[in-house]
C-alpha cells in the first residue's frame, strides 16, 4: 500500500530525475536520516550537491534557496516544523514573493517551501501550528496543501510551472495514511474532480445538504463527520478538497455552492483571521447563499501539549459534526 | 583640521566616473529639496570611489546592492538616464518606476531595501555560480549597520561551510542612519570574519588604483575556490542618511569633508580637474533635462492575480 509519505518521497525523486536544475535544502535532510519525517529519504545519495543538509538557519537556507531560484533553478526548501517558517518570512515574503514583480518585470521564482503543519501529535505549542492563515493575501505567494486525493508529483509540477514562490503545507498526521486505490475512499464515500479540486461524496444523485470545503489535512476528520451526518441524520455531505488554498479557484464550485443547503469551511488553524473567513468573503461576493457560511476552526488558543488538552483546542471530527448538526438547513 | 589631507592621484576615466556619481547624487538631493522627486533616496556622497574602484574587477560577476546603491549602479552600467527615470518615476526607468531608488534589477545585478537579506541570497547565487564552474562570484555591498542582522551570519556560515564564491564589500561609513557604529557594533567586523574562518581585508585608502591592486588578487582567490571573503572599506558618508536627516555636528561633517577625495584630487591639478568636473556636471544636467521632460512611467501591470 502506498502511503502519503512514500508518494511525497517518490514525487521528489521524480522531480530531481527530470529537472537537472532542482535543489533541495533543509535541516537533517541527508541520508541515512532522510529528514525528520523521512520525506527526503534517498535524495542525498542519488543527488549529492543538489540536495543539501543545512545548519539550523531557516532564514539563511531559505535565502540561499532564493538566490538559486533567482538564477533559474527549481528549489525546494524543507522547514522541519511549520512553526519555524516565521524565521524565514523575510526571505519568503519580502524577497521571493516581491521579487516576482517589484522590479517592473516578472521574474520567475521556482521556489517551493514545504512545511509539516498541525497538531494531534502532542508536540506542543511551537511544533504544532497551522500557519496558512498568516500567509493569505501575499502577492505572488501561493499556498498549497498536501492532500491524499492529490498525487504529489502533479502538485509539484503545478507549483514549478507557476514560477512563483509556493508554500506547500503538509499536515503531518497525513504522512502515515494510505492513498486511496481508485476512486473509493471507504465503504460509503468516493471521490472525483472539479477542476483541480477533489470532491468526496456518498451519492452524487442526492441533493447536497452540506457542502464542506476542507483542506487535505482535514479530509479524514470531515469524512468522519460526514459519515455520522449521513447515518444519524440522513444528511448528505459533499466535501471539496482544494489543492491550492490561495488563491482559491472558486469558479468550478459555483453551481455546487448555490445548490447546497448549507456551506461550511473547515480548517485546523486557530480562530481569528482564518482561511475560512477569507473563503467565506469570496463566496459571499460571488454567490447568494441560503445561509451564512459556517466556519469551523481550532479554538483561539496556543496548542497545548497534553493530548487531552490538545483535543480541547484542535478541531476534530466531533467539532465539525457539532457545528454542522446545529443550525439551519434549507 | 590637525593634518592636511594628502593629495590624491586619480586616472582621468576614474575621475570622470567619480565626479559623475558626485553630481548625480548632488542633483538628486536638490531635486528632493525642490519637491521634484517622491519617496526617499540614500546618496553615496563620499563613498563614490568604492564602486568605481571595484567595477572593473566585477565585470562578469553578480552584484547585490542595497538602499545606498546609486553609485554601485552608475559605476557598473552606463545608464544614468535609466536610473534617474526610475527614481523620478518617468518613462524609461530601469524597472519601469516600480522598483524606485532601492529596488533595481539587471540580469546580474539586484538591489533590495531590507538590511542583511541579500547576504544569504547572494550565497545562493554563489552556490549556483560554484556549480556552474566558470569562476564567477557573487558580491554583496553591505554597510556597518547591516552587521546587526542575523541573516548576515546565517549566510556567512553557509558560505564558509560550502566554500562559496561570495564576497561582502562592507562600506563602513561609521554611522548607521543616525547611530554611530561604536554604539551598534560590538567587537569588529574583522573579528566576526575570523569567527567564521573567512578571509578578511581592511581598506583604509580611497586611492582607486591602490584598491584595485589590493582587492584584485583577493577576488582571484575566491574565484579559485578559496571560499568567501569580506573586504571592509572604512569610508565616509558626507551626506545625510536620506534627505536632510543628519544628526552629526558641523565639526564632524567638516572633518569628513576635508578628508574627502574631491578636494584632495583637485589640489594636484586644478585645471584638469575643473575641466573634467565641468564636463561631468554638464553631462548630469543633460541627463536631468532629458529625464525631467519624459512622460510619467506608464500603467502598473500589477501582479498576476490582481490583474486577473
Amino acid at each position: 500500500m502506498n502511503r502519503v509519505a512514500d508518494d511525497l518521497n517518490a514525487a521528489l525523486h521524480k522531480l530531481f530525475e527530470a529537472d537537472p536544475s532542482a535543489y533541495l535544502l533543509g535541516e537533517d535532510v541527508a541520508d541515512p536520516y532522510g529528514g525528520a519525517f523521512k520525506i527526503t529519504k534517498g535524495l542525498t545519495t542519488r543527488f549529492p550537491g543538489r540536495v543539501r543538509a543545512t545548519p539550523i538557519s531557516e532564514a539563511g537556507f531559505t535565502g540561499v534557496a532564493c538566490g538559486l531560484a533567482l538564477t533559474g533553478n527549481t528549489v525546494i526548501v524543507e522547514i522541519m516544523f511549520a512553526d519555524f517558517l516565521f524565521l524565514a518570512l523575510d526571505q519568503i515574503v519580502n524577497f521571493a514573493a516581491k521579487s516576482v514583480s517589484m522590479y517592473g518585470r516578472r521574474l520567475p521564482m521556482r521556489l517551493i517551501v514545504r512545511c509539516p503543519t498541525g497538531g494531534r501529535r502532542g508536540y506542543g505549542a511551537t511544533h504544532s501550528q497551522s500557519p496558512q492563515k498568516h500567509l493569505i493575501g501575499v502577492p505572488d505567494l501561493a499556498i498549497y496543501e498536501l492532500s491524499p486525493l492529490h498525487p504529489a508529483a502533479a502538485v509539484f509540477a503545478e507549483m514549478t510551472a507557476a514560477a512563483i514562490p509556493c508554500l506547500f503545507v503538509e499536515d503531518k498526521s497525513l504522512y502515515g495514511e494510505r492513498l486511496p486505490a481508485g476512486d473509493r475512499l471507504d465503504d460509503l464515500f468516493s471521490f472525483d474532480r472539479l477542476g483541480t479540486h477533489a470532491r468526496a461524496y456518498a451519492d452524487r444523485s442526492l441533493p447536497v445538504d452540506h457542502l464542506v470545503l476542507a483542506p487535505g489535512g482535514m479530509l479524514g476528520r470531515t469524512l468522519a463527520a460526514a459519515r455520522r451526518l449521513l447515518l444519524d441524520r440522513e444528511e448528505n455531505t459533499q466535501i471539496v478538497v482544494p489543492s491550492r488554498l490561495y488563491p482559491l479557484d472558486l469558479d468550478p464550485l459555483l453551481p455546487l455552492l448555490t445548490a447546497a443547503g448549507r456551506v461550511s469551511v473547515v480548517e485546523e488553524s486557530t480562530a481569528g483571521g482564518t482561511w475560512g473567513e477569507h473563503v467565506a468573503a469570496r463566496i459571499n461576493a460571488a454567490v447568494r447563499l441560503r445561509h451564512p457560511v459556517t466556519l469551523v476552526s481550532s479554538a483561539d488558543s496556543i496548542i497545548p501539549a497534553a493530548p487531552q488538552l490538545e483535543a480541547q483546542v484542535v478541531a476534530g471530527a466531533d467539532t465539525i459534526y457539532a457545528a454542522l448538526a446545529t443550525g439551519p438547513l434549507a | 583640521m590637525a593634518h592636511p589631507a594628502p593629495p590624491l592621484v586619480v586616472a582621468r576615466a576614474d575621475l570622470a566616473a567619480l565626479l559623475f556619481i558626485r553630481h548625480f547624487e548632488t542633483a538628486l538631493l536638490e531635486l528632493f529639496a525642490q519637491g521634484r522627486v517622491a519617496g526617499t533616496t540614500h546618496t553615496c556622497l563620499g563613498q563614490e570611489y568604492i564602486p568605481v574602484a571595484l567595477a572593473p574587477l566585477l565585470a562578469g560577476d553578480h552584484v547585490f546592492s542595497n538602499h545606498r546603491g546609486h553609485g554601485h549602479y552608475l559605476a557598473r552600467y552606463d545608464d544614468p538616464a535609466g536610473l534617474l527615470a526610475e527614481i523620478m518615476g518617468r518613462a524609461g526607468g530601469v524597472c519601469g518606476g516600480v522598483g524606485g531608488s532601492q529596488h533595481l534589477w539587471r540580469p546580474d545585478y539586484l538591489s533590495t531595501g531590507v538590511q542583511g537579506q541579500s547576504v544569504p541570497v547572494a550565497a545562493g547565487v554563489a552556490l549556483h555560480l560554484q556549480q556552474s564552474g566558470r569562476g564567477q562570484l557573487a558580491a554583496a555591498f553591505v554597510g556597518d549597520g547591516t552587521f546587526g542582522e542575523g541573516a548576515v551570519y546565517e549566510g556567512l556560515n553557509l558560505a564558509a561551510l560550502w566554500r562559496l564564491p561570495l564576497v561582502l564589500f562592507v562600506e563602513n561609513n561609521g554611522i548607521a542612519q543616525s547611530t554611530p557604529t561604536d554604539r551598534q557594533l560590538a567587537g569588529t567586523i574583522a573579528g566576526r570574519a575570523a569567527a567564521f574562518g573567512i578571509a578578511y581585508a581592511g581598506v583604509d585608502t580611497d586611492d582607486v588604483g591602490e584598491i584595485r591592486s589590493a582587492v584584485g588578487p583577493l577576488l582571484a582567490a575566491v574565484r579559485d575556490g578559496g571560499g568567501p571573503l569580506i573586504v571592509e572599506f572604512r569610508t565616509r558618508r558626507l551626506g545625510p542618511h536620506s534627505k536632510g536627516d543628519d544628526s552629526r555636528t558641523p565639526a564632524e561633517l567638516a572633518a569628513l569633508r576635508s578628508a574627502d577625495w574631491y578636494a584632495r584630487t583637485r589640489a594636484l591639478d586644478p585645471v584638469t580637474f575643473d575641466e573634467i568636473d565641468e564636463r561631468q556636471r554638464a553631462r548630469m544636467a543633460a541627463v536631468l533635462a532629458d529625464v525631467a521632460n519624459r512622460e510619467p512611467a506608464g500603467q502598473w501591470a500589477g501582479t498576476q492575480w490582481a490583474a486577473a
